[in-house]
């Protein structure tokens, strides 16, 4: 493996990311216990929940890792993950697949299983979210849970996908005590009838302030012992900049670019340890927030650019050594990976509209290029201010072929917050977190509930409502396939079924969000996120300015080709009937060779910008776009969609039979809205403007992946033609597109010697993994994904 | 009019001229390099391709063939060329592909439709359309003048990939509306081009000349075969006649020999003669590039 970082400091501390096993981190779900177990039921829940993340925060063991600049572990050192029993308990089971599974696994030693089963289990089996959530849920609920017609985001993780604003660049924590103080002061008992409410709430937030000034004097605590003990000259006085650094965030606004860094850090901290919301935490807008204090430090003389550089390779060490909370079952399935989400938007526009990107903006792409991390995932946002340079700079990177940065479209962005019911300069603030999901950054709780497995329901649909695979009546009784006379007879019954599904998910999703605002309210994310001060409400409550639910719309390529192949085949040309399909489907297509033929290659497929197969895609998601958006959720916001899959489409097919596509039993379905596997034949750019005839405005985030190999992007003029595909998808309003530039014989060969590949970093689906951390199939389906290659 | 058979239409084009473009590939050509790559572009019908490699021999096509015309042959599905109208019935019905018709209709209008799909990218890449072969100058001038002044109403930048081997009136008609030729040129001795290309070369020399006369903008295209023309006494025959007649050259690509169509020749049923041919070294391509540099064109490339 090659050592990267700009100097030996960084080579080392990457190194110790990379080489560190991911570890359970117990400290946190015994302390947690202990003042649940001192405090509970003698405070509000808003109050435990503070009181309870203070008393971690006191009681923690901290880590300040050989030569790093930026200091603070989730855990007690790199690649140490914490658990959060109070939201999902995991039993000794649960564990020990934990640590003996090859794939994201998690070592767990026997102390850690001991206290498990004698401290945690018997006090949070019955408390647990999961544990509330599951006695909530109807059974219709859990048969379509467990059949894989869609996955729930929150069993096991918090509500989440939230970036941070810019003010925690212009204020300490104590200032914001102070405007907490003053949303007390301000509470109306007379005639508010929440105020109590209220009141609990901002208390917590007060609490939770403390809590995160704690950790920071701490810190410069530890920070100073260590320099006293120090017999390097340099790195004692690096010690004692620490603890100054320490001194003044997180308690006082940053003065210097360093202090910026290390205070946006104490706050992911905070917000990482208070729960395990869904990607972590985001610095988002990071090149826009650091700028000014770039810009100050360099005029002051006390920053250049390798200093500055090398500030940003010690934060990126530390995204990479936290891994993602540790998941099982089916959560584990829809995102399995140690990738957490974290997300860095660099470039776009600033909130009075100008183009963002600035030297930090450049910086950022020099650091990604030379760290190569999985963690955090860094993108760029790119607009039609976008210079070239910019442009093409972070073409260079992508090329090479680790699929980060992804692009995304900043005047697309805009618009689908502004129909999202945003200002204007909260829409400019905007972006893209976890894979490709917009939000208003600081403004917004944008939650992401689950993924909607859209073929899956034709499969129903053709099944009269029973489901195959599971053998169980799931959906409504609206005839067998052979009973639809015409194509808009079974497109009608489609329609109902997903209706009909909807409302299932929408159901739970409403319990659970209700359930969470009840009784896990974040008091330390509400303080940081704009208006939950001011309204005292919590940000799992409805605190936040804006309050989005999403709904992950998975499949468009499968559905869309299953649909066109009936429509083509059984209704148009008559080459078979839908008895015949219907036989060729539950043999696989084994014994069906003349169907397999005719569906897999003599048929219009979506990905060639043929409007026969693209109008089917269109009217799928139109109805699922009408069934979902807009209807109100429990926080005072409304439902919308998205359209990513993480790797729930892996999961997603293995609880599907044969697809009339041709998509055989069990195989993946087709990722993101790209198209299925295979089915684009005509290039690049036919592929991208049937992608762009799905209104992508209407959603909040679509995703596309291009394969191409090295040939294609080499050189000056390959790197012109990457970013005019870019800049060309972009003018049609794509949302985001991202590359795996890799030759094919190269994945053969990896999967066949992952030990000589073991820093293969590829794309998968809004983030990069490493390739053999990936399962066989996701493995397979990558390979298999179309190599766009034209000599 | 005569609607003339297009083989193929290549979206993201790259390599046939300036930025991201579409290439339609007309069919039928009058010359017959030995190292066509695209042996199926030189008849001007539509015909049938047959790769055996695909076939498993499981007769289904023989069935279906209106013509009765498919028969076995040691396991093999051949069709008799001399039956066979190119129906495409048999490739409907092949479950491997391995059979497909080479060469479709396109109305004016039809192909315009599919060529303005991808006017998004010529705008933004500096792109636009290629008009390419076979031969494009030698399908229906009604046509071929009518898609181009069209074409360029619309403003699409047009580039012609032509062999040169065409009459005269059929440049001329099209002149106002193209942008750039790429203009192919192989060898000045007309013995040797009658050899290998199965034609005089005098009307391609005498083209190139009379297009250069008129201001069009031309961009040279040298195809280089080991042991075609390859030597010194080649190139510096090209670079003379170039320089004698005064012929303004814009830009020159050097296209090394490759092999990626000779599978193709099987399929047709056909015989490959340049088996023997090899692709010039690196070495040798930067010597050619060189001499061309020294004779004052600037902008010259190694590839498309």
């Amino acid at each position: 493996m090659e050592e990267r970082g700009m100097n030996e400091r960084i080579q080392k501390l990457r190194r110790q990311s990379l080489d560190t096993p991911a570890r359970i981190y117990m400290e946190r779900a015994d302390l947690m216990t202990d003042a649940y177990q001192k405090y509970e039921g003698t405070v509000s829940v808003p109050e435990m929940r503070a009181i309870a993340f203070k008393y971690f925060m006191e009681h923690r063991h901290l880590c300040i890792n050989d030569g790093e600049l930026i200091v603070g572990e989730k855990g007690d050192g790199p690649q140490k993950s914490p658990t959060f029993p109070e939201l999902c308990c995991h039993t000794l089971e649960d564990m020990r697949v934990m640590n003996d599974r090859e794939l994201i696994s998690f070592k767990v030693s026997d102390e850690d299983l001991k206290l498990q089963e004698e401290k945690i289990i018997p006090y949070w089996e019955n408390r647990s979210i999961r544990h509330k959530i599951l006695n909530e849920m109807t059974q219709e609920w859990k048969d379509c849970y467990e059949s894989g017609i869609f996955t729930e985001f929150m069993e096991q993780r918090g509500p989440g996908h939230t970036v941070g604003s810019q003010k925690i660049y212009t204020k300490g924590f104590l200032d914001y005590k102070k405007d907490i103080q003053d949303a007390l002061d301000k509470l109306d008992f007379l005639n508010d009838p929440e105020a109590l409410d209220k009141q609990n709430e901002l208390k917590a937030m007060s609490i939770a302030c403390d809590a995160i000034m704690i950790l920071g004097k701490r810190y410069a605590d530890m920070a100073r012992e260590l320099a006293e003990k120090e017999s390097d000259p340099v790195r004692k006085e690096e010690l004692l900049q620490i603890a100054h650094n320490c001194d003044v965030v997180p308690a006082h606004k940053p003065e210097t670019y360093w202090q910026a860094i290390q205070m946006y850090w104490f706050v992911h901290l905070g917000v990482t340890t208070e729960l395990n919301p869904w990607d972590a935490y985001s610095p988002g807008r990071l090149d826009q927030h650091l700028y000014p204090f770039y810009e100050h430090d360099v005029e002051e003389g006390i920053l250049d650019d390798e200093k500055a550089l090398e500030l940003l390779e010690c934060l990126w060490v530390k995204f990479n050594n936290q891994p993602a909370p540790p998941k099982v079952g089916i959560t584990l399935k829809e995102s399995s990976t140690y990738t957490d989400f974290a997300n860095i938007n660099t470039g776009g526009i600033t909130p009075d509209g100008r183009d963002g990107v600035n030297d930090v903006s450049y910086l950022i792409l020099d650091c990604m290029d030379e760290m190569k991390l999985l963690q955090p995932s860094s993108n760029v946002q790119i607009s039609r201010k976008t210079p070239q340079r910019f442009l093409k700079r972070a073409c260079e990177i992508s090329r090479k072929g680790w699929g980060q940065p992804a692009f995304y479209n900043t005047e697309a962005i805009v618009q689908e917050l502004l129909n999202a019911g945003k200002s204007i300069e909260d829409a400019r603030r905007g972006g893209t977190s976890g894979c490709v999901e917009t939000g208003a950054f600081g403004n917004e709780a944008y939650i992401l509930t689950g993924y909607f497995n859209l073929p899956k329901i034709l499969e129903i649909t053709l099944h009269n409502g029973y489901d195959p695979v599971s053998k169980k009546q799931l959906g409504l009784k609206l005839g067998n396939a052979e009973d639809f006379k015409t194509y808009d007879e079974l497109f009608d019954a489609y329609k109902k079924q997903v209706k009909h599904f909807a409302d299932i998910k929408i159901r739970g999703n409403n319990v659970i969000e209700k359930i969470y605002k009840e009784y896990m309210p974040a008091p330390f994310l509400s303080i940081i996120t704009n208006d939950c001060i001011s309204k005292g409400k919590d940000y799992n409550g409805g605190g936040a300015r804006y309050n989005t639910t999403y709904i992950q719309g998975v499949g468009i390529g499968t559905i869309t080709d299953s649909l066109a192949a009936i429509k083509y085949n059984v209704y148009e040309k008559q080459r078979f009937t839908m008895h015949e399909l219907m036989e060729a489907l539950e043999h696989n297509f084994e014994g069906y060779p003349e169907i397999y033929n005719f569906v897999t290659s003599k048929t219009p497929k979506y990905g060639n910008d043929d409007d026969y197969a693209d109008e089917i895609m269109e009217s799928v998601f139109d109805y699922y776009y009408q069934t979902v958006s807009g209807r109100p959720n429990v926080r005072g916001g409304a439902y919308r969609i998205n359209m990513l899959p993480t790797t729930c489409h892996v999961y997603f097919g293995e609880v599907m039979m044969a697809s009339p596509n041709g998509r055989l039993a069990y195989k993946p379905v087709s990722e993101g809205i790209s198209p299925e596997k295979g089915a684009d034949v005509h290039g690049p750019t036919a592929v991208i403007k049937s992608c762009s005839k799905m209104d992508h405005l209407r959603t909040g985030g679509t995703l596309l992946n291009q394969k191409f190999t090295p040939s294609v992007v080499a050189g000056e003029e390959g790197l012109d033609n990457m970013a005019n595909l870019i800049r060309s998808y972009f003018n049609m309003d794509g949302h985001h597109i991202q590359f795996n530039v890799i030759d094919r014989q190269t994945l053969i060969d990896a999967q066949n010697n992952p030990e000589e590949y073991k820093d293969l970093i590829v794309r998968v689906a809004g983030y990069s993994d490493h390739f053999r951390n990936l399962s066989r199939a996701l493995q397979d389906e990558i390979i298999a994904r179309t190599e766009q290659s034209f000599d | 009019m005569n609607l003339p058979n297009i083989i193929n239409i290549q979206k993201f084009s790259v390599h046939d001229g300036d930025g991201i473009r579409t290439t339609v590939f007309f069919k039928g050509c009058s010359l017959s390099c030995w190292w066509c790559h695209n042996p199926e572009s030189q008849r001007f019908a539509p015909e049938l391709m047959y790769n055996a490699e695909r076939c498993t021999s499981c007769g289904r096509c023989a069935e279906v063939c209106p013509q009765h015309g498919i028969q076995e042959v040691d396991g093999q599905f051949l069709a008799d060329r001399t039956k066979c109208d190119a129906c495409g019935t048999c490739t409907e019905y092949c479950l491997n592909n391995a059979r497909e018709i080479c060469g479709r209709t396109y109305s004016i209008c039809e192909l315009i439709k599919e060529i303005e799909k991808d006017q998004m990218f010529y705008e933004q890449s500096g792109g636009g359309v290629t008009l390419s072969g076979g031969e494009v100058m030698l399908q229906s001038p009604e046509y071929i003048e009518a898609l181009t002044k069209q074409l360029h109403k619309k403003g699409f930048n047009i580039a012609i990939d032509t062999c040169g081997y065409a009459p005269w009136e059929n440049y001329e008609r099209i002149l106002p509306y193209v942008d750039t030729f790429l203009y192919d040129i192989k060898l000045i001795d007309p013995e040797r081009h009658k050899k290998y290309m199965g034609q005089d070369n005098a009307l391609i020399l005498e083209n190139l000349k009379k297009l250069s006369e008129a201001g069009a903008r031309i961009n040279l295209r040298l195809p280089l075969i080991v042991p075609v023309n390859t030597e010194d006494s080649d190139i510096q025959d090209i670079i003379r006649y170039l320089k004698e007649n005064n012929i303004h050259i814009v830009k020159t690509n050097l296209l090394p020999y490759h092999n990626t169509g000779n599978h193709k020749y099987d399929k047709l049923g056909e015989e490959y003669k340049g088996v023997t041919f090899e692709k010039p070294s690196q070495e040798r391509l930067e010597q050619i590039q060189n001499q061309f540099i020294a004779a004052g064109y600037t902008d010259v490339k190694i590839g498309g």
